[in-house]
């Protein structure tokens, strides 16, 4: 499902997942997720039912109100766009390392 | 004074007032002003991140990472742009650097206050305590006193939030009482992880209480006593120590059968109403969940739960209960604490008006909404639907054909349930209780609502004083109409608990146990005292003693008969 454009030196990667784990992403899955993004040169962004918000901001990815079993859209934009969605996809898919 | 039991026990020691009132200024700013405030944010910002961090790295090494996971979130909080970007932007409107950081604040605990899940609402809280840092910060008001209670201190606050639990030598606190909170609050979760009691909802214990009073909590009734005189105080010291010992003794009992001295096992479960009584009832021995109240979905929100959100909680309580029965009553809603979505009415006599199944008869839409969500849960586990408020047999028929659209629905859905969920009714109301063989043909078990029974067959309405002198568990009355509903269930081959208080009467239970009761459901703090009891008693004596107890004519008698018996049984033992 990931797409992928190449563009001389910048990268744009995307990608559909379902979040698996619990609660979603409440307090600490959104922690971690936000301090994966933060830790990419990229522009991440998440999008849920078309509201798209910055994956670097803690407040940006609570707002999303994700839910267990909802679908989001990890978009990123840069250098190291696909180990960034990569990393992500593996969180989301591991559910945080829950159970 | 009294508020909601948050954790139980008694605690008695010297009050710690908590005081969290940051007072500040709000002005404009001059031009010139504007770079100092913007500075001063900027400072204030770093320290607290420092603070925070400090605290990740403390919390990890003492509590554990679970527990730092906490203060992740709001570290990321402070970090994040769009909450830091917004206070510089009202400062360079202006305004004071101070005023900017409240304001933003609760901007953004609003936006989290609004959203549907609880555990959102909850971030609300992180929101506070960050700007309650950020503000410290920038006044300059250093917490340190917490670091140096003295032993045995009752911390009063209007409310606490994990950074001061966290700042907190919790092995020198012996109780919490606050004026905010319920039962799942921050500080009801700690208090009770940390076995320290705790009443919360005292609406102003932390205006009358003062730093240094004498206070005694009591953790089981809600009780909180300022300054109390020497009997009282005599005889809480005496309760509590006799609850130490107690509670040694009934730990060892907790991994024992429930099985009276001639071998008649009895099932005890527990009664839930959220889901975060499941590990206690699990820790005090229950063997499953005889009544899971549905309240605590529906109840403190502006639209019903989703499908989604009450198969979610139904599926995990499946799942933590593992093959043990668990009861679902569904909703269960009285005309006193109806939530806002359903039509509001003016009942003059509530107790005997819209309620239980009634409602949810009148709202098939949103009754047929938890009957999917429980079907769908109901492959997880072994989970049972129980109906509240049964007073005739067309309200069952009504409901199993609603029932049953339901699982077709499912079904033609390719959803998958257990397709055998049993269905049962409480019996609480006497009309129903009179004719139990006849709607006995139309359901798998019973379960005996002991309060509400004895309220409509005494005609007492327990809340009024005039009258509540009047509510007897042992009421002849009582006793007589419980053992036909008994025998029924007996003669049809259903299965039948018990779960209203009397389950826990320490009077009550031998009786019941005599009548042929073997499923008992009661709060789950009492399991251990009830086993205990169990353990004790024979019973074919108790058989005897039920016998008797019918010819009887008033509730003294069988008082007597029982306080004998158990007397009787004890000097045996000794």
């Amino acid at each position: 499902m990931t797409n992928e454009i190449k563009n001389t030196e910048i990268y744009y990667c995307e990608t559909r997942v379902q979040v698996l784990n619990k609660v979603g992403l409440h307090a600490r899955p959104a922690a971690m997720f936000v301090k994966n993004a933060m830790n990419c040169q990229s522009s991440i962004c998440v999008e849920k039912n078309g509201k798209e918000i910055d994956a670097k901001s803690i407040f940006g990815v609570l707002s999303l109100g994700i839910d267990q079993f909802d679908f989001i859209n990890i978009k990123a934009q840069g250098k190291d766009a696909k180990e960034a969605i990569r990393t992500l996809t593996q969180l989301v898919n591991n559910k945080f390392g829950e159970e | 004074m009294k508020g909601s039991p948050a954790s139980p026990n008694i605690a008695i020691g010297k009050a710690f007032l908590f005081e969290k009132h940051i007072d500040f200024k709000c002005f404009m700013l001059k031009e010139a002003e504007i770079d100092n405030h913007l500075r001063r944010f900027e400072d204030a910002l770093s320290k607290s991140i420092k603070e925070i961090s400090n605290l990740i790295d403390d919390t990890t090494k003492k509590k554990g990472k679970e527990k730092a996971d906490i203060f992740e979130a709001q570290l990321l909080m402070l970090q994040d742009n769009s909450f830091t970007s917004e206070i510089k932007k009202e400062i360079q409107s202006k305004v004071n650097a101070e005023k900017a950081v409240d304001n933003t604040v609760n901007r953004f605990m609003q936006t989290f206050e609004k959203m549907e899940r609880q555990y959102m609402k909850e971030r609300a809280l992180d929101v506070k305590d960050i700007g309650e840092r950020v503000l410290k910060n920038l006044i300059g008001i250093q917490n340190d006193i917490l670091k140096k209670l003295d032993k045995n201190t009752i911390i009063i606050a209007e409310d606490l939030v994990p950074s001061d639990t966290a700042c907190m030598d919790l092995s020198k606190v012996a109780g919490f009482a606050t004026d905010k909170g319920g039962s799942t609050s921050h500080v009801a979760i700690i208090a009770r992880s940390y076995a320290i009691p705790a009443v919360v909802g005292l609406d102003k214990v932390s205006k009358v209480v003062k730093s240094g009073d004498l206070v005694i909590i009591d953790g089981n009734s809600g009780m909180v006593f300022v300054n109390p005189d020497n009997n009282l105080l005599q005889k809480y010291l005496k309760i509590s120590s006799k609850i130490e010992c107690r509670q040694k003794e009934l730990e060892s009992i907790k991994k024992e059968p429930s099985r009276t001295i001639d071998g008649k096992n009895v099932s005890l479960m527990a009664n839930i109403g959220g889901l975060q009584e499941i590990e206690k009832a699990i820790l005090s021995g229950a063997e499953g969940l005889g009544l899971i109240r549905t309240e605590f979905l529906y109840l403190n929100q502006h639209t019903p739960p989703s499908e989604e959100t009450q198969f979610l909680t139904y599926k995990a309580i499946a799942e933590k209960i593992k093959d043990h029965p668990g009861v679902i009553r569904t909703l269960d809603i009285g005309g006193d604490k109806k939530p806002t979505y359903f039509e509001k009415i003016l009942e003059s006599n509530p107790f005997l008006g819209w309620r239980g199944i009634r409602v949810s008869l009148d709202s098939v839409d949103t009754f047929k909404i938890q009957i999917r969500a429980i079907l769908r849960a109901s492959q997880y586990g072994n989970l049972k639907i129980m109906l509240p408020m049964i007073s005739n047999i067309e309200e069952v028929r009504k409901t199993n054909k609603i029932i049953v659209q339901v699982k077709n629905e499912l079904s033609k859905n390719k959803i998958t349930f257990n397709k055998n969920i049993e269905i049962g009714i409480m019996i609480e109301v006497p009309s129903i209780a009179l004719i139990a063989d006849t709607v006995a043909e139309e359901v798998d078990f019973f379960s005996l609502g002991t309060n509400d029974l004895i309220q409509y067959t005494l005609a007492v309405d327990r809340t009024n004083e005039k009258v509540s002198k009047l509510y007897n568990n042992l009421h002849p009355g009582v006793l007589r109409l419980i053992k036909k509903v008994v025998d029924t269930a007996q003669n049809k081959q259903k299965w039948i608990e018990v779960c209203g208080e009397m389950a826990s009467d320490t009077m009550a239970i031998p009786i019941l146990l005599g009548l042929g009761l073997e499923k008992f459901s009661l709060v789950s703090p009492l399991i251990p005292e009830t086993k205990s009891l169990i353990r004790s008693l024979n019973f074919l004596d108790t058989k005897k003693l039920a016998e008797k107890a019918l010819d009887l004519s008033t509730s003294k008698d069988v008082f007597y008969l029982v306080k004998n018996f158990l007397s009787e049984r004890r000097n045996k033992s000794l």
